[in-house]
């Protein structure tokens, strides 16, 4: 585990540099979602590019899709694709590596970009699932400013109601979006009994950057049976330095060369506490 | 009079097919009976997916079945699924590439007394501009049919657009000439050239025939594929004609006239006249007197090929 925290401080700093790269980026949502997507492809779901094309794999859905360069990141440390091109190359004309997922690339699924298609689309493949008796599972990452559409509703409902306990949705909490605190852009209110009067498990992450407790909630999903589960991770926006953390203007921001500096320095300083905790 | 609406006609064919293709999947959104599906829901209620009145939902749950090798059909009326669900069928189905059919049933004004929100006069040009999506707007039972036995066989996505009342056949069991995504030609002519499609063919293969008792030879092409556009087709049939008349229930743009007149214009100049639905909310009633009403019938269209060749 301490290894995969150490993991996920050097994701960090590949996140950074491809935005240094490609002078662009959602730098403050791909720094609280990184532990959670880390933990899903280290320790949680069945997928790797060996068994890609295995119908049996688990399947993810990048639901707040901005968040790409913490995907690219994750899926590069897998062996999907080399990390060094896509820091070359991200949002460069005609590359590949865009500012969304896009499913030309391996490792991703569906494309996305568009908040809420995310866990309507889940609820196909895990009902796909279902008729096909397979025993993959779906997984899907939705911010908590995503909770404003509408649609994300509609598949909240639709997946309780097809009782999918092959289903687990995560909510990206890190109370910030673009135009300030989520609580007084469009406030969540009781996000948790919401959830569960729409007929779900719903576990709580105190941490949300911890890869401890994602896994031990993770765990806890997948024994979950009859209902779908949800896990709130409460994040850090910006986790990982200072000069970002908690902070609504590094919703999209590209660090300038001291603040680089910093936060390279403060990414290392972290990893190297690490060992002694 | 034919009593088989092609919303019944696309249900035998998902069913006749459903029964040795396990992956066949049917999506409706509480809308069931109107698409003429709950036969196949009834006969195959593990290959049937109801996704409450939602069609965002829909159509993202039909992707997401779609990318896990379903072939999907999602019947919808066309008024909110080429609205309602649209950004899903730009990003979940055209972007992502899913094997996903959308089917608009009660389409263009067939909902004609319920007002605007019902009407479909929209979603040729909103389907047609998004990029790897394919529109399609079968005229009669038989060419639906033959539609959907094709685009089971391909897997990607389309939007079929359907009206709700039966319609006259303009084609019959043992002879249905099709050929996927080329017109076909309804009526054989010389004069002028008449390019329509769904609902709107069998009243101009009617004004073909008014016109031949007038001495005027109109040919009238079935162009069931909107997009891709026939447009070999469509070149082959406008050379020889004086003048082109276009007939859509539908918008005034964005829709068939457009495109023909685009293709028309480009490869073989000559007088392209767009008869359409008014750039404005459609008069309410039934489709027959909404129709009567635009000119959008033979005498209409007749008049309109006499003065486009004056």
């Amino acid at each position: 585990m301490e290894n995969l925290k150490a993991l996920s401080y050097d994701l960090r700093k590949n996140v950074v540099d491809m935005i240094m790269e490609g002078k662009g980026g959602h730098i403050g949502g791909d720094m609280s979602v990184i532990d959670i997507l880390v933990t899903l492809y280290f320790k949680v779901m069945n997928i790797s590019p060996e068994n890609q094309d295995d119908p049996g794999r688990d399947l993810f859905v990048m639901s707040k899709g901005h968040c790409v360069e913490a995907l690219y990141a994750v899926l590069a440390a897998k062996g999907f694709f080399p990390i060094g091109e896509v820091i070359e190359k991200f949002s460069r004309f005609g590359s590949q590596y865009i500012g969304h997922p896009n499913n030309k690339l391996p490792g991703i699924e569906m494309n996305s970009g568009s908040l809420g298609h995310g866990l309507p689309v889940s609820v196909g493949m895990a009902l796909a699932g279902k008729m096909d008796k397979r025993d993959y599972r779906v997984y899907t990452v939705m911010g908590d400013g995503e909770l404003a559409e509408g649609s994300v509703w509609e598949g909240a409902m639709a997946a309780a109601h097809y009782k999918l306990d092959n289903l687990c949705a995560t909510v990206d909490r890190n109370r910030l979006q673009i135009s300030g605190n989520t609580e007084d852009v469009m406030a969540h209110g009781d996000l948790h009994e919401k959830f569960r009067s729409f007929g779900w498990h719903v576990i709580d992450v105190k941490d949300g950057n911890d890869i401890c407790q994602l896994t031990a909630a993770y765990e806890e999903a997948k024994a979950v049976k009859g209902k779908p589960a949800v896990v709130i991770a409460n994040t850090v926006k910006g986790c990982g330095s200072a000069v970002m953390e908690d902070k609504a203007a590094w919703h999209h921001k590209v660090p300038t060369a001291e603040e680089y500096e910093q936060i390279i320095k403060d990414f290392a300083e972290r990893k190297e506490a690490l060992s002694n905790e | 009079m034919n009593k088989v609406p092609n919303r019944q006609a696309i249900c035998e064919v998902l069913m006749e097919q459903a029964k040795e293709d396990k992956d066949i999947v049917v999506l409706c959104s509480d809308s069931r009976g109107s698409a003429s599906l709950a036969p196949f829901a009834k006969e195959f209620p593990g290959q049937f997916v109801e996704a409450g009145i939602a069609e965002q939902n829909l159509v993202s749950i039909g992707a997401g079945l779609a990318k896990c090798g379903k072939k999907v059909f999602a019947a919808s009326p066309a008024s909110f699924v080429s609205a309602r669900s649209y950004e899903q069928a730009k990003v979940d189905c055209a972007y992502s590439d899913t094997n996903v059919t959308l089917v608009g049933i009660s389409g263009g004004v067939s909902y004609g007394a319920l007002g605007m929100s019902h009407h479909s006069a929209q979603d040729i040009a909103a389907m047609s501009a998004i990029p790897n999506m394919r529109v399609y707007l079968p005229s009669d039972r038989f060419q639906t049919a033959c539609l959907v036995r094709e685009l089971l066989k391909d897997g990607k996505p389309a939007y079929i657009r359907v009206g709700r009342n039966p319609v006259e056949d303009i084609y019959t069991e043992d002879d249905c000439p099709f050929v996927m995504d080329r017109a076909t030609v309804a009526a054989e002519g010389e004069d002028a050239l008449i390019v329509a499609c769904g609902e709107m063919v069998r009243p101009s293969v009617d004004a073909a025939a008014l016109l031949k008792e007038q001495g005027i030879s109109a040919a009238v092409l079935d162009m069931y594929c909107v997009k891709p556009l026939d447009k070999e087709g469509l070149l082959k049939a406008a050379q020889k004609a004086g003048a082109v008349v276009t007939v859509e229930e539908h918008a005034p743009f964005g829709g068939l006239g457009s495109m023909v007149s685009q293709v028309v214009g480009a490869s073989c100049p000559k007088k392209v006249v767009n008869l359409a639905l008014p750039d404005a909310p459609v008069i309410t009633g039934t489709s027959r007197e909404v129709f009567d009403y635009y000119g959008l019938n033979a005498e209409g269209i007749a008049q309109a090929v006499k003065e486009a060749l004056r």
